[in-house]
């Protein structure tokens, strides 16, 4: 589903040591080289850390649910009994899951039936476009824990201009998405700006703006501009600028979708294609090596920083104009974070967010639905990602727990 | 990471000698003149109250004119940043003393004007302060075990998470809020024993699991919250809580009294704490070898000390250290457990080591300043001063952007800190 | 003590860096271990001291063999280890990082600083170090860190001391004194390991010697043996020492260098006040030992580094203040002395890497979007003709080996019309046949005359590149001399003796021996 390539820059960046030397194995064609990481290394990898994580998830509905704890007490009395309730409870949770999150092969009628996955793209669509911009940090070697603050700022511009503005549909909504583009790259930026001047440390600064962000809308929600009556809650934005519906009133899918797949498309021209993603590259992967070839190096952490919070910015943005409509302060909710994790799982590349940022709007969506038919709390769904996410960093203890064997080739070091 | 901030420095590190800091501090003080003093409410009265009614030896209210109160305090500022803006035109730099005795005015006279004609207590406001600063304290000395061995730990809040859990939970089961208090570091384990295996045995990203296993403490607790404790409340999610310990003689102490002496046990065992980190790493070979596994693993490996195994074991007591300062969020203050809990407290924890340098003392001291800006915000919320309480909510998180930016001295701390050690 | 490598074997992945090594070390014996960079010694030594397992074969010491799982294992059986790159806790004091590793302590794990202070002390007198036990190690010189590095070894009481390139940071004089040690601990009893690549000091101090090549062992040779014939075992061949290159076709100066000073963090003047030139079609080399400013110098010229005052102008223009991409565009072809932190970026491709400092240019860009096509025919032309032996445009650079990745960085910098090349450590850790081929790329930018810098703090290579030879030492240059001065000359020059004085020294030094 992602790219199989070159494994996460971020996570397991070799850093050459120097005791080793430095040219490593004469390997095979490329093509042989693709099998191999298919088989040890990135995709089977990645399905590998599903799999163990929705173990663990199972283990944990198996903990809490009353019928499997009852069979449990006479489990060597009657152990079918136990399996049977154990069997039941997993199952009911993750089929209620997949029927709120892919299909509904229980609905009556055709919206029904393909409800669920269009709610599943909505709900990926800041994911995907945060997820982007964490990744762009990433790739430049940044760190940006912020998209959650940026993210907020972003839905914060862009409701605000939603809602106080009166300019014509279209225009009304570019000079939204606009704002919000703006607010969450001043927001990033900030963070860039104090690392390039003084060396602050971006992951302190871009964790400290998230708090700093809510705690402003917050403030805001509370002042005559934004505020409803006495409510922490804004009014709704203009109809001339929200995001249109892609498949008329029935459903909430909306034309953020499209801007995802845009947000895909340019960023990995960005990374690709162009100087400036080459540029910011090179400072990622060695900031000495771009200085000496003339490269500002400040100036692109500033860059990074700007470009990377814009897109978190732009996810804000469709959550507010596109899903939500109007503004309270869990506009975000764990957006930004989440959108770590979305980032991490797809490699840190266009294609592989595109498709964790699906996977992890359906767990959301499917989690709400298990939640209601099978009581099992949504926040299992926390857990299953996260752990994803760690399985996937470290291929080593999933390669051990499925017993199977190191991939050739790789020394100890980069390999670990 | 390293090579980035390696060009950073290089950059940054000539700026140090200059009037930044008397210029800073003028500013501030024309501020309070201004703001709190000529501004200030005229014919108001301020009233300070200092004992409270279980004291030994009362101490009558201080009544203060507001407006007059705030001019004099201002004034004194002002000389203080003028003695500053002397001292660094001499080559010499701004003592520690006067930016103590500038912050503690400062605050003083901003306290003044903000409870002007109302009143309010100097003790329970540092009493609460004290008390809110505990899991700020736990978190940050838990951090800074970490990191002295060379682990970056993001993950304080999901550890104050999970020991807050399981305070709540076991004070409930065993009706008995000290048990809460032993279970907490073990839960704090949880998320330390992951935050080991895969920063020191996979070699994975110090920050990237830092957050993940945020997420991950938050989906575990909410997700047991959810499905046992809403359930069975009474039995799983009613803990009693930790009670106030007098210390007998030294608690009758005017002032200090109270506010030291007078607290729940956490807070003594925080005091304890401090102490045997702050001799524990500077005086005794633990410390040592922690140190420099943080600073230069490679170093410390060729003098034959295991850096897998320094770090492992540091990793792991820093979680139970920041797990027991969860206990503070349950069976420390309101009892039962609620799902995030910790709102972003882990966070400002990990905010004070680092503004705390990675010391100790440092460490408990910024968690006051914190601790205090917390209570102080609830103080004036209850009060309907002026000021928004989101901006003093705020504090902190900007507090601390000016000193990583290097706004209040330059801060370093563990060089090797974020890096894996690969043997080679 | 005695000790003994049998057949020891160590292989990283398919690459053999020590292959069935033996060596025998008698008790008070300073033995040489000499090869060039990327022997394989510092793997040797490596394993030795339990850094690395080997793959293969036994170490003894005093005929009974030990197995080191861990450098703990080799320091309690008395094996003491200087590293190349100091083991240094950087803001510990000396007393502390001596002590690291076998604190003394008084109960409760309580440290006795008292204690590894007094050591620090006692030994620091034996030899006249003239340690502080109290200062921090960050703010010592490095010929000081060095003495603690060795302090800490013998406070373990090693019996086996491993000097490991110990001299590549030391000026001349320093080094003498290091041998004087090195002299004292042997009759003392301590065997010592001495690693270098530098034929002169292991004539001077060794008893005896063992070469490597590319990770065996060629053979042992007494410490009269000549120069060359250490050489040849050393490198595998007859070395030329005399150069075929043509005397230089000086033309006009172009490239002015004048009053430069640069000024680091802590207020020294690494480059004090330096002035030269140089004509097209010439190569001045610019001498010394390392750490005396050449890195500051050229990163000054590039604009990386921030200078302080002077001028630098290149066919009158002043480069002083302009950014680095600005003095790259005014036709500067730069080199910098570490390729893997400054010249390459390891996982980017051998094409991109190609293109690193001219990619915003026509034809590998329009705007912002680069042009693959042109970046890959330049990868081939590139790779075709500077020999770069890769799988091709789309390996890793990180990949290659040092000389093919150092022809990476020359091709690039060699791709353009330069008016300027400044190359530092143009061959450092490039194996002898990159060397001569990147020897005669850089005459022959000379000779198509290009003004060209070379900073080398190899002797060698200096006389075989040099029309003029700069000598620097303590951020000034302490003499600018032609290429056929003499090395003991050179040397003095080195310790910062000016050159008059040194001329007159080599006479008289000279005159002694005879």
């Amino acid at each position: 589903m992602s790219e199989t390539t070159a494994p996460p820059p971020e996570s397991q960046a070799p850093v050459p040591d120097k005791n080793l030397p430095e040219h490593t194995a004469g390997t095979g064609s490329r093509a042989s080289q693709v099998l191999r990481e298919v088989a040890t290394g990135g995709f089977g990898v990645t399905v590998l850390a599903f799999v163990l994580a929705l173990v663990v998830g199972a283990i944990l509905i198996l903990l809490v649910d009353p019928d499997v704890q009852e069979a449990a007490g006479y489990i060597f009395a009657r152990p079918s009994d136990f399996f049977g309730a154990a069997w039941s409870a997993v199952s009911d949770a993750y089929s209620a899951m997949f029927r709120g999150a892919v299909v509904n092969y229980q609905a009556t009628d055709a919206a029904g039936f393909f409800r669920p996955i269009t709610e599943t793209m909505t709900l990926a669509t800041p994911l995907i476009i945060a997820a982007l911009g964490v990744a762009v940090a990433f790739r430049a070697g940044l760190f940006n824990i912020g998209a959650q603050g940026q993210v907020i700022m972003g839905a914060t511009l862009a409701g605000f201009l939603g809602f106080t503005w009166n300019l014509p549909a279209g225009i009304h909504l570019l000079f939204c998405l606009l704002g919000g583009i703006i607010a969450g790259g001043i927001w990033a930026g900030i963070a860039g700006f104090l690392k390039a001047r003084t060396g602050a440390h971006e992951v302190i600064v871009t964790i400290m703006l998230n708090y700093i962000a809510l705690y402003l809308l917050q403030y805001l929600l509370t002042t005559s501009a934004f505020a409803t009556g006495n409510q922490p809650k804004s009014p709704s934005v203009a109809s001339s600028a929200q995001l249109p519906l892609l498949l008329g009133d029935g459903f909430r899918l909306n034309a953020g979708f499209l801007l995802a797949i845009a947000a895909a498309v340019f960023v990995w021209w960005l990374m690709t294609r162009s100087t400036i993603g080459f540029q910011f590259r090179a400072v990622g992967s060695n900031a000495h090596a771009a200085r000496t070839a003339g490269m500002n190096v400040t100036t692109t952490f500033i860059l990074v920083m700007v470009v990377s919070g814009a897109l978190a910015g732009l996810a804000g943005a469709t959550q507010v104009l596109g899903t939500e409509k109007f503004l309270t302060d869990g506009i975000a909710g764990s957006l930004g974070f989440d959108a770590i994790t979305v980032a991490l799982l797809g490699r840190s590349k266009p294609m592989g967010i595109f498709f964790a940022g699906l996977l992890y709007g359906g767990l959301n969506v499917g989690g709400r639905v298990m939640e209601v038919s099978t009581g099992t709390p949504i926040d299992i769904v926390l857990v299953i990602q996260s752990l994803v996410v760690l399985f996937i960093a470290a291929p080593p203890l999933v390669r051990a727990i499925f017993h199977l064997p190191a991939p050739r080739g790789l020394s100890k070091g980069v390999a670990a | 990471m390293t090579t980035t901030m390696d060009v950073q420095n290089s950059a940054a590190v000539k700026t140090e000698p200059s009037l930044r800091v008397p210029i800073v501090l003028g500013v501030l003080g024309v501020v309070a003149l201004v703001l709190f003093g000529l501004l200030g409410p005229a014919g108001a009265v301020t009233t300070f109250r200092i004992s409270t009614g279980a004291d030994a030896i009362q101490i009558p209210a201080l009544e203060l004119p507001t407006r007059a109160t705030g001019i004099a305090l201002s004034i004194v500022i002002l000389a203080l940043a003028v003695y500053s803006f002397i001292l660094v035109r001499a080559g010499r730099k701004t003592p520690t003393w006067l930016l103590a005795v500038f912050g503690v005015l400062w605050v003083l006279t901003f306290l003044t004007w903000a409870v002007a004609d109302k009143s309010t207590s100097i003790v329970s406001l540092l009493q609460g302060s004290l008390l809110l600063a505990v899991p700020l304290a736990f978190g940050a000395l838990g951090g800074l075990l970490n990191e002295r061995a060379g682990v970056v730990n993001i993950a304080i809040e999901g550890q104050l998470l999970t020991g807050a859990f399981g305070a709540a939970v076991f004070a409930s089961i065993a009706d008995n809020a000290y048990v809460g208090l032993v279970a907490a570091p073990f839960f704090g384990l949880i998320i330390g024993s992951m935050l080991a295996l895969f920063t020191v045995k996979y070699h994975v990203n110090q920050i990237i699991v830092g957050v993940v296993l945020n997420v991950f403490a938050v989906g575990l607790t909410t997700f047991f919250f959810g499905s046992l404790l809403k359930d069975n409340a009474s039995t799983l999610n009613s803990p009693p809580r930790l009670g106030v310990i007098d210390i007998p003689i030294l608690s009758d102490i005017p002032i200090i009294g109270p506010v030291l002496f007078r607290q729940s046990i956490l807070v003594y065992i925080l005091y304890v704490a401090v102490i045997l980190l702050t001799i524990g790493l500077f005086r005794t070979r633990w410390g040592l070898r922690m140190r420099a596994v943080g600073e230069y693993p490679k170093a410390a490996d060729t003098v034959g000390i295991d850096v897998e195994k320094t770090r492992w074991h540091n990793v792991l007591l820093g979680s139970m250290v920041a797990g027991l300062g969860g206990a503070f969020f349950t069976v420390g203050s309101v009892g039962a457990f609620g799902e995030e809990m910790t709102a972003g407290k882990g966070y400002i924890a990990l905010a004070a080591l680092i503004l705390g340098r990675w010391n100790p003392v440092g460490a408990l001291l910024a968690a006051l300043l914190f601790g205090f800006a917390d209570k102080l915000q609830q103080v004036l919320g209850v009060l309907e001063t002026p000021i928004p309480n989101q901006f003093m909510l705020m504090l902190p998180y900007i507090v601390t952007i000016f000193a990583v930016a290097g706004l209040v001295g330059r801060v370093r701390g563990p060089a090797a800190a974020g890096e894996p050690y690969i043997k080679g | 003590m005695k000790l003994e490598l049998r057949g020891i074997t160590k292989r990283f992945g398919p690459l053999v860096a020590n292959d069935h090594i033996d060596l025998v070390v008698e008790e008070g014996e300073i033995h040489a271990l000499l090869g060039e960079n990327g022997a394989g010694k510092s793997t040797l030594m490596n394993v030795l001291f339990g850094l690395y397992t080997a793959d293969e074969g036994t170490i003894l010491l005093d005929d009974e063999v030990r197995e080191f799982d861990g450098p703990g294992d080799a320091l309690r059986a008395g094996i003491g280890m200087v590293h190349q790159h100091f083991m240094l806790v950087p803001v510990f004091t000396v007393a502390e990082n001596v002590m690291l590793g076998h604190e003394e302590t008084r109960g409760a794990g309580l440290l006795d600083l008292d204690a590894a202070r007094e050591h620090v002390v006692a030994l620091s007198k034996r030899f006249g170090f003239g340690l502080d036990p109290d200062a921090v190690v960050e703010n010592l010189p490095v010929g000081v860190q060095q003495r603690v590095e060795i302090v800490k070894a013998l406070a373990r009481d090693a019996k086996v001391l491993i000097l490991d390139e110990p001299t590549a940071v030391l000026t001349p004089q320093e080094t003498d004194d290091l041998m004087e040690i090195m002299r004292q601990l042997a009759a003392s009893g301590t065997s010592i390991v001495f690693i270098t690549h530098k034929l002169r000091e292991v004539q001077e101090v060794a008893d005896r010697i063992t070469v490597i090549r590319r990770g065996a062992v060629v053979g042992t040779a007494e410490p009269t043996a000549p120069v060359g014939e250490l050489a040849d075992m050393m490198v595998g061949r007859a070395v030329s020492l005399g150069v075929d290159k043509a005397p230089p076709q000086r033309g006009e100066e172009t490239f002015h260098v004048s009053d430069l000073t640069v000024i680091d963090g802590v207020g020294n003047r690494v480059v004090d006040g330096v002035s030269f030139s140089i004509a097209q079609g010439e190569i001045l080399a610019v001498a010394g030992v390392q750490g005396n400013g050449q890195t500051e110098l050229t990163e000054a010229i590039l604009g990386v580094q921030e200078s302080a005052g002077g001028s630098i102008t290149l066919d009158g223009r002043e480069l002083r203040g302009l950014r680095p991409d600005q003095v790259l565009t005014a036709g500067v072809g730069f080199v910098p002395e570490d390729r893997t932190v400054d010249g390459l970026v390891l996982d980017f491709t051998v094409a991109e890497n190609l293109v690193l400092d001219l990619v915003s240019r026509s034809p590998y860009s329009k705007g912002v979007a680069m042009n693959l096509a042109a970046i890959r025919s330049n990868a081939d032309e590139r790779i075709d003709e500077f020999d770069i032996r890769t799988q091709g445009p789309a390996e890793e650079v990180g990949r290659l080996s040092g000389g093919n990745q150092q022809k990476v960085v020359m091709a690039r910098e060699l791709s353009r019309s330069l008016k300027l090349f400044v190359a530092s450590q143009p061959t450092r850790g490039v194996d002898v046949g990159s060397i001569e081929f990147l020897h005669k790329r850089i005459v022959a930018e000379r000779d198509a005359g290009t003004p060209v810098m070379i900073i080398s703090t190899e002797l060698d290579e200096v006389a075989e590149l040099a029309d003029r030879i700069a000598v620097m030492y303590e951020g000034t240059i302490v003499g600018i001399v032609d290429a056929d001065t003499p090395r003991e000359v050179l040397g003095l020059m080195m310790a910062g003796v000016p050159l008059e004085t040194a001329r007159e020294r080599a006479t008289q030094h000279e005159g002694d021996d005879q």
